[in-house]
């Protein structure tokens, strides 16, 4: 998979969650991932078509959401409810909206779907291309999440 | 800036009505309406008096461009602030928004600053 589609993710998941949260993001290692199992208990994923279809996927555990999301809300959540899960949505449209945009200016045009969301231990994501998942682990002061990356082989920008 | 006004906000997820009702508050702004799609927000124009707009874009039924065009095409609303508040950053998106006569933009992420910085903007 191209890297220059998979950085402008990684650039957007930082500035979100650094800019609406107050958190500070490190981001790991990124690599290949083989299963569809989630790393976290809740997951916002969103359709992309354009110079490549795929999909993202951004999931967090759950200490790691609560914090981000009582920051947002600025407010104390100690449950993942529905509230939680609409704030899962609006963050993965938010880093994809962020992504599109730097990916646009480097000529490569994304148009995106309205994100779903997946809450529950040991869900699968399902991405709708048949590419390499690349997962990107990140960490931050209340917890750890993941955003992944699939786009399909076929057509390349 | 004056405060006392009718603000109708505009999106689809209730998280982001949250955040800015809450930006909103701070500034000093008590009178505050929402509406989770264009369809529905348009309802509310029809039936109160709406001094402010802000609207975010990508929403089922009626998007928030759609809604603008049909602000401007109204004789009530056709002057009205309008605020696009949006994910859609791309060039293309900032250049219909203006065309269709939008007040001004703001990009998500935002800081609680950028939108008090626009608000002043549209409301001197």
């Amino acid at each position: 998979m191209d890297v220059k589609l998979i950085n402008p993710f990684i650039n957007a998941t930082i500035n979100v969650l650094e800019t609406m949260a107050f958190v500070t993001v490190t981001a790991g290692k990124p690599y290949v991932k083989q299963d569809s199992k989630a790393i976290g208990d809740v997951t916002g994923v969103l359709g992309l078509t354009g110079v490549a279809n795929g999909t993202i996927s951004v999931t967090f555990e759950e200490n790691c959401i609560l914090t981000v999301v009582s920051n947002m809300f600025g407010e104390e959540m100690n449950t993942l409810n529905e509230d939680i899960a609409d704030a899962v949505g609006e963050l993965t449209n938010m880093i994809s909206g962020q992504a599109r945009r730097e990916l646009d200016e480097a000529g490569k045009v994304f148009k995106a779907a309205i994100p779903s969301v997946i809450t529950g231990k040991d869900h699968a994501i399902r991405h709708y291309t048949d590419g390499p998942k690349i997962a990107i682990p990140f960490k931050t002061d209340g917890g750890e999440f993941t955003i992944e990356v699939c786009f399909d082989r076929q057509k390349r920008g | 800036m004056d405060t006392s006004i009718k603000v109708l906000i505009v999106d689809d997820f209730a998280t982001m009505r949250r955040i800015l009702k809450n930006i909103l508050k701070q500034l000093g702004f008590k009178n505050l309406v929402e509406a989770d799609d264009g369809t529905t927000a348009w309802e509310v124009l029809e039936t109160q008096e709406i001094d402010l707009i802000i609207s975010d874009w990508n929403m089922p039924k009626m998007t928030g461009l759609e809604l603008l065009k049909k602000v401007r095409a109204s004789s009530q609303y056709k002057t009205a602030p309008f605020l696009m508040v949006t994910a859609e950053a791309q060039k293309q998106n900032v250049i219909e928004a203006v065309q269709a006569g939008v007040s001004n933009y703001v990009v998500k992420p935002f800081t609680a600053e950028a939108i008090s910085d626009k608000l002043k903007k549209i409301l001197k």
